[in-house]
Parts: structure tokens; C-alpha cells; sequence
């Protein structure tokens, strides 16, 4: 099968993601840089609790005084549920109806930015009502390069998965762009396994602890 | 050759290797960027014995000794050693496994050229407000507390080229994962391929927090964070965590290549299969796993307390152990063979005293208690100069004579080549071995002057005299490739006529498309099986067709100068308006390049048969 080949849904394949070798190969690779990523958040996870609420005066704010769990909690749904949709888009992917996967690609894409706005507004909030910020003590350095990180992150996957659809809008699927928007909904499926991570380890445990 | 001809000219020439994706040139490239840093720091290896070779010598400053020590230390192990053995990597695990390419030929372009230019980066702070002055490895008190600019420019530096290198650490994975010919299954691997798998594996799992190491550092001195400033609630002990959790496995990536040229070599010259090579590939994998388990061992001083001493200590001690194993199968693998001592082999047969007293060393340092008298010795330096030296450099002047005639398809000069190997061999033992000595007696590492009659003078002149007889080495290997180079004595497809694997089946050097038919694979040292059966090459997989090829690019060069002119922004921009503009600026200059990269459509393009045909008669069979 070759990359420029023209398909209509009978002819399809069944795994268009992995049907030519650049596609196995982009897969294989996508899989491998996301272990590599996970060593690098593995790391930031670890400085993070290294540096919990280290701070240099009893003035400055804690994790149990920052943490608010209904702000967090509509953050982890938005994300949780951008997950969703993105299998949707995939689903369709698989099935050859780019339309749908339009659709709900464009669905993951609002509920990733609604995501990121909820971040700024917090970090706002923690910058102005606490004076808690990426100077102000090794909590705050640790805290806004973890989730910082990961905001990055999600901005990243955000312009990658809004690129492809514009680029490919005309275009349509093929074997040639097929493994691309597979791949970028691996990465999104990253970027929400790490939020639960830190939904857990910074705010729940933040909360009790 | 219509559909590929190629331009001629100096300009052409040039504008090629700045746009090739092609994994053999990619190695040229890489030959020859770490051969120059090598170089650099050879120099500054000599500068630094210059100034010990007498007490209170005043050659250079005590701040200048320090940047030398630095830059020699990062020169050595992330733009000479590993590009270096990239470059071995590049030019031969391809052909070693039948593939046509890499499986990432793009990727493998930008992998090189951020690690040009993060070293370039690293390299211009010696123009630029001095260089890094805190070790190579930087420990966060000193590197947070250095004036001036040279702790940017290291961290910086770093962490361009470390991109570069965890993109070229994916690429090979890939490529032996997926485009292994038909019938090269793992076991079936040669050696030098294992090593490449297991050291890209290292490095795909111990470059990440060096990275975050890396950011932190870069925050911390430019951006206002306070990870390692204990009186902000940092923790400047986090900094020897990261830096080793990547560090120690950094070794390792660097030896199991060296490992797996020299198990290359041994089969070869002994002209027998290597001896255990199921062993070997075991021992191979468990070093890599083990190798995550004992960076601590770099911090016995540091008081993490005896229980963590212990088990890192004892983690340690058992690396001996495949590391061993290893050693007996070389044993073994001469042992009946009809050994040629040529170059190669020399070195190789050198190597294995040299690598076991380095070895041995390092189980006495493993030793926690016993460190706490070492540690910070000369003892320590002759120890990573044994393992370092005697290991991965003589692997790599080894697999430059070996691997020379099917890179470049002319041998480098015998003769010259062992001169150069005993010069250097004499020189290395006549440097390191007395510095075990020196530092027994309490001479410590990183000092820049010591004071007469201590009995360190003696000790001292006979390190400085070994290392100008490897610099004269250096010299001579040089002359070599200039002789045979303007010689330029073309040879065939199997140069060293013992050739064992897939390479020595290929013309030297290769066509562009390396296989016209992909090489059916039937067991291990699969190139001297059919030679035993009086073949005259491998038995083709498939059928003649087209090849599919991917298409030159410029973009990999603009990206990494992206990343280039934004350090700068960074390094800058507390001192100068201009800073946050120009990072900004470098940055969209990536991204830009990023998504023309992805809205363009690269499908690269076809060799037709009829022009595979009609280069039939230049010697590409295979």
C-alpha cells in the first residue's frame, strides 16, 4: 500500500495508522518518544515533591492554603472528557469518515483550550491572592514547572492537532496523514494520563497532606 | 542515473551535506564534527598536564584551569565521544541489519545538527565572558555561585546537542525494531547492532532528566527559580541526583558501543564466530538495566547514609558480573582462532588488560567505606580515564581504521596506523597509571597547581610525558588520513577479507540506496555463511523493483539555528533589552520551520528499476 493511494471506506484498511512502514515507523517511534517523555515528567514529578511547600518564611503559602478542589476538579473533567472525544475522532478515523473525525477532533480542540483557560486563570489567581509565584520559593519554581510543563504541553498538542485539521481539510485522509492525526491522539492521551498524575500528587495530596 | 544525478562543485558539495538525509553521509558529518571536538579536547588535555607538569607552575590561572578542566570533560563525553560513536552508528548499523535507511532519515539530519550547534553554542563561551568553570558535572553550588556566563553556555549548550542526541537515540531503535532485512531476526544480530539498541535504549530513558536538570539550571540562573537554592527551600543535592540518574547510564552508553566494535573486531581477526554471543547479547542487556540502579554510587560522600551507601554499593559490584562475562567470551572467541593482528585488532587486544584494571578500580570505589578515601582523588581520574579511555576511545580508534575502507572506500595506511597504536598505548599507560598513585598519596582532582616536595613531582612529569606521546598518536593517525587520502586506493566490497556481516557485502563506499534487493538473512555473521558456501554475495529477498527514497532537506540546518540564536535571547536578556526578542524570535524561527515541515506534503521520491539495472556494472551487488 502506498502513501498517495487513493481509498474510499470499502477499501480501507482496518489499522490505517500502521498499513505502510513510514506509518509503523512513526507509531513505534511516537510510543518510544512517549516513554522518554514519561521519564522526563517521572522527573519533575519527583523534584515537585522534593521541594513540596519548601518555602523560606512561615508568611508564604502552602499547598494545603493554594488548593481548590472545584476549580481542579472541572479542569480534570474537561480534560478526561477531551480524551473521549478524541477516541471518538479516531474511531472515525478508522472507519473513513473524516467529517466526524473533523467534528470531534474540533470538540477535543474547544475542550483543551477551555482546559488552558482555567489554568491561566488559576495560576493567575495564586500570583495575585498569595504572592505565590515561579520566584517567590522552591514550591512555587517546583509547582508552576510541573504543571507548567504540562500547560506547555497541552498548548503544543492543541496547535499540532488544529494544524493538522486545517492542513488536511481539503486534502482528506490517506495512509499519508492517517498515522499523523493517530499519533497526535496518542500525545493528547499523554498529556491526560499526566493530569491525572497530578491531579493526584499535587492537589489531592496537596489537599490532605 | 537519471533521476539521482548529482551536482559536482565545491558549493554543491556543501549545500549536499547540509541538506543530505542519507545515514552514511550523516556519519561523515559526525566523523568529523567529533573528530574536530575531539581535537579541541585533546588540547585542552594538554594544557591541563602542561600546567601540572611541574609545581607551581603558572601556565595558566587557577580560573583558567578550571574552564579547561570543564570544557575538556564536556568536550570529551557529549561532542566527542558520543557523536563519535554516532557516527559509527550511522555509517554501519543500517548496512549491519539490511535496511535501506534509518527509519527516521529527517530526524536523523536534525539529530545532527543540534548537536553541531549546541556544541558550537558550548564552544563560543571561550569567546564570549569565558568558558564554564564547575566540572563537567556542574554541581549546582558551584555552577549557581560561578560570575559571568560560562554555566549558561554549558547548560545551554547541553541542551540543544542533548535533544539532538535523544532524537538520534529513537531514530535507531526504530530502524532495528522495523526494518530489519528478511530472516535477521534478534538473535541474529551482530554485536555492534545489540550495542546500538541497548545504548539508544539507555538513551531514550536517561536524557529526559538531564533535560530537566538541565531546565532547572537554566531557570534557576536565568529565570529566578530557586531549585537549588537551599536558602529559598531548594535543595542543591537535587542537582547530583538528576545529573547522575542521566550520568551513570551516560557511561554506559558510551561503552556499549565500544563493546560492541570490539566484539566485531575479535570475531573478525580471530576469524571464528564470537564465542557466547547469546551471553554476549544477555550480558549486553542486563549492563544497560543495571546501569539505572547505581548513579548514587557517584555520591557516597554526600551522606545519604549507610543503608543507601550499601545497596548501591553492592548494585554496583554487580555489574562486574555481565562485564565479566564479557570479557572471558573475547577470551574465548581468540582463543583457537587463527588471529591477524592488524589495527584493529591490536587495539582490541589492548583494550582488554587496559578496560579490566579500569575495571577493577571500579569495584575498589564501589566499595562505599573505602571511597570515602578516594573520593575526589587522582585516583578517581585515572579509574574514568582506564574505563573511559581504555574502553570507548580505543573503540573508537579502532573502528576508525576498521570501518574506514567501507565509510571512505580507501584503508587507512597499516604502518602508520600502528604507530599510532603504540604511541598511543604507551602514552595512555604512562598518563593514567601513575595518577592511581598520585592519588593514593592525597593528590586531589581539579587542582591547578601542587606544591614542591610533597613527592608529587615525579608522578606528575610522568603523566605530562605519556600525554605528549598520545597527542603525537593523534598526530600521526592524522597524517595518515591526509596520505591516504590523496592516495585514495579504491578496494573492494570486503577490504579486511574477513568480513562476517551484512556491510563487507556492500561495495565500499555503498551505493546511496545501500541494497538494490534487500539480503536474505540465514543465521549469524550472515555475509560469511554464504562466503563458506562459495556464494559470491547474499541471496536477494525480493525482486528487483523501485525504491522508495526520501527527499534532501534544508529545514533540520534552520531549525537547530533557531534553537541557536534563542539561547543567546536567554543566556542575555537580564542584561539587555534585546534578550527576550531575540529568544522569541530563535524560538518562532523553530516552530515556523516545525509546521512547514507538517503542512508540506514529502513523499519523497522513487529509483526506477531501469536505472537500478544500469548501475549494474559500478559493483552493486549485493
Amino acid at each position: 500500500m502506498h502513501a498517495e493511494e487513493k481509498f474510499t471506506h470499502e477499501t480501507w484498511p482496518a489499522s490505517p495508522e500502521r498499513a505502510t512502514l513510514e506509518a509503523k515507523n512513526k507509531f513505534l517511534g511516537f510510543w518510544l518518544f512517549l516513554g522518554g517523555e514519561t521519564v522526563l515528567f517521572a522527573s519533575l514529578f519527583a523534584t515537585y515533591l522534593a521541594l513540596k511547600d519548601k518555602v523560606p518564611n512561615a508568611e508564604q503559602a502552602l499547598a494545603k492554603d493554594l488548593f481548590e478542589l472545584p476549580l481542579v476538579f472541572i479542569m480534570t473533567m474537561l480534560l478526561l472528557t477531551s480524551s473521549l472525544t478524541s477516541v471518538y475522532a479516531m474511531y472515525h478515523m478508522k472507519n473513513f469518515h473524516f467529517k466526524k473525525m473533523q467534528l470531534w477532533l474540533g470538540i477535543t480542540v474547544l475542550l483543551g483550550l477551555a482546559f488552558l483557560g482555567f489554568e491561566i486563570y488559576e495560576f493567575n489567581h495564586y500570583v495575585h491572592e498569595f504572592h505565590h509565584t515561579f520566584s517567590s520559593s522552591a514550591f512555587g519554581s517546583a509547582f508552576y514547572t510541573l504543571v507548567g510543563f504540562h500547560g506547555a504541553h497541552v498548548a503544543l498538542g492543541l496547535l499540532w492537532i488544529t494544524t493538522l485539521m486545517v492542513r488536511n481539510a481539503r486534502r482528506g485522509l490517506s495512509l499519508y496523514n492517517a498515522p499523523k492525526f493517530y499519533v497526535a491522539s496518542l500525545y493528547w492521551h499523554f498529556i491526560d494520563v499526566v493530569w491525572v498524575f497530578i491531579f493526584t500528587v499535587v492537589y489531592l495530596m496537596g489537599m490532605v497532606g | 542515473m537519471s533521476t539521482y544525478a548529482q551536482k559536482k562543485g565545491f558549493g554543491a558539495t556543501i549545500w549536499d551535506y547540509l541538506t543530505t538525509v542519507d545515514h552514511k553521509k550523516i556519519a561523515i558529518l559526525y566523523l568529523i564534527a567529533g573528530g574536530i571536538f575531539f581535537i579541541l579536547g585533546g588540547l585542552e588535555a594538554v594544557f591541563i598536564r602542561i600546567q601540572l607538569a611541574v609545581p607551581d607552575n603558572n601556565f595558566v590561572t587557577a580560573g583558567q584551569y578550571n574552564e579547561i578542566l570543564t570544557m575538556h570533560g564536556t568536550t570529551m563525553i557529549f561532542l566527542a565521544a558520543m557523536p563519535l560513536l554516532f557516527a559509527f552508528m550511522n555509517a554501519i548499523m543500517p548496512l549491519q541489519i539490511g535496511a535501506r535507511d534509518v527509519a527516521f532519515p529527517f530526524l536523523n539530519s536534525l539529530g545532527f545538527w543540534l548537536f553541531f550547534f549546541g556544541g558550537l553554542f558550548l564552544n563560543l563561551s571561550w569567546f564570549l565572558d569565558g568558558a564554564p568553570d564547575a566540572g563537567w558535572t556542574s554541581y549546582a553550588s558551584l555552577s549557581l555561585d560561578s560570575a559571568g556566563h560560562g554555566i549558561d553556555f554549558y547548560a545551554l549548550g547541553l541542551q540543544i546537542s542533548g535533544a539532538g542526541t535523544l532524537i538520534g537515540g529513537i531514530n535507531f531503535l526504530v530502524t532495528i525494531i522495523n526494518m530489519r532485512a528478511p530472516g535477521m531476526t534478534y538473535m541474529r544480530m551482530p554485536l555492534f547492532t545489540w550495542s546500538t539498541f541497548v545504548a539508544s535504549a539507555l538513551i531514550l530513558f536517561a536524557f529526559p532528566p538531564l533535560t530537566i536538570g538541565l531546565f532547572f539550571l537554566i531557570f534557576d540562573r536565568m529565570f529566578g527559580s530557586n531549585f537549588f537554592d537551599p536558602t529559598m527551600g531548594g535543595n542543591t543535592i537535587l542537582w547530583e541526583h538528576l545529573f547522575w540518574i542521566f550520568g551513570h547510564p551516560e557511561v554506559y552508553i558510551l561503552i556499549l558501543p565500544a563493546f560492541g566494535i570490539f566484539s566485531e573486531i575479535f570475531a573478525t581477526f580471530s576469524r571464528k564466530r564470537l564465542f557466547g554471543y547469546s551471553s554476549m547479547v544477555f550480558a549486553t542487556v542486563l549492563i544497560g538495566f543495571l546501569g539505572f540502579m547505581v548513579w548514587a554510587h557517584h555520591m557516597f560522600t554526600t551522606g545519604m547514609g549507610p543503608v543507601a551507601n550499601a545497596i548501591f554499593a553492592v548494585a554496583t559490584m554487580a555489574i562486574a558480573v555481565p562485564t565479566g562475562i564479557k570479557i572471558f567470551n573475547w577470551l574465548f572467541t581468540m582463543w583457537g582462532g587463527s588471529i591477524k593482528f592488524t589495527t584493529p585488532m591490536l587495539w582490541a587486544v589492548a583494550f582488554i588488560p587496559s578496560f579490566v584494571a579500569g575495571g577493577v578500580t571500579g569495584i575498589m570505589l564501589a566499595t562505599a567505606a573505602a571511597d570515602y578515601q578516594y573520593h575526589d582523588s587522582y585516583f578517581v581520574v585515572a579509574h574514568f580515564h582506564y574505563v573511559i579511555v581504555g574502553g570507548v576511545v580505543f573503540a573508537l580508534l579502532a573502528g576508525t581504521h576498521f570501518y574506514w575502507p567501507k565509510m571512505f572506500g580507501t584503508m587507512l595506511n597499516e604502518f602508520l596506523g600502528k604507530i599510532t597504536f603504540w604511541l598511543f598505548l604507551i602514552g595512555f599507560h604512562l598518563t593514567f597509571f601513575i595518577q592511581h598513585f598520585l592519588g593514593l598519596m592525597g593528590m586531589p582532582r581539579r587542582i591547578f597547581t601542587f606544591l614542591k616536595g610533597q613527592g608529587l613531582e615525579t608522578g606528575n612529569m610522568i603523566s605530562t610525558v605519556g600525554a605528549i606521546f598520545m597527542s603525537i598518536a593523534v598526530i600521526v593517525l592524522l597524517i595518515n588520513i591526509v596520505i591516504t587520502s590523496v592516495k585514495n586506493e579504491k578496494v573492494g566490497n570486503d577490504p579486511w577479507e574477513d568480513g562476517r556481516t551484512l556491510e563487507w557485502a556492500l561495495p565500499s563506499p555503498p551505493p546511496f540506496y545501500n541494497f538494490k534487493q534487500l539480503p536474505l538473512v540465514r543465521g549469524l555473521d550472515a555475509y560469511w555463511i554464504e562466503k563458506m558456501e562459495g556464494k559470491q554475495g547474499m541471496t536477494p529477498a525480493e525482486p528487483l523493483g523501485d525504491i522508495h527514497m526520501p527527499n534532501n532537506s534544508i529545514i533540520p540546518v534552520i531549525m537547530s539555528i533557531g534553537l541557536f540564536i534563542a539561547a543567546f535571547g536567554a543566556m542575555y536578556h537580564n542584561e539587555h533589552s534585546w534578550g527576550i526578542p531575540v529568544l522569541i524570535g530563535g524560538m518562532l524561527i523553530t516552530l515556523l520551520s516545525m509546521f512547514f515541515r507538517s503542512v508540506k506534503d514529502d513523499h519523497g521520491f522513487h529509483i526506477h528499476k531501469e536505472d537500478l539495472l544500469e548501475d549494474e556494472d559500478k559493483g552493486g551487488k549485493a
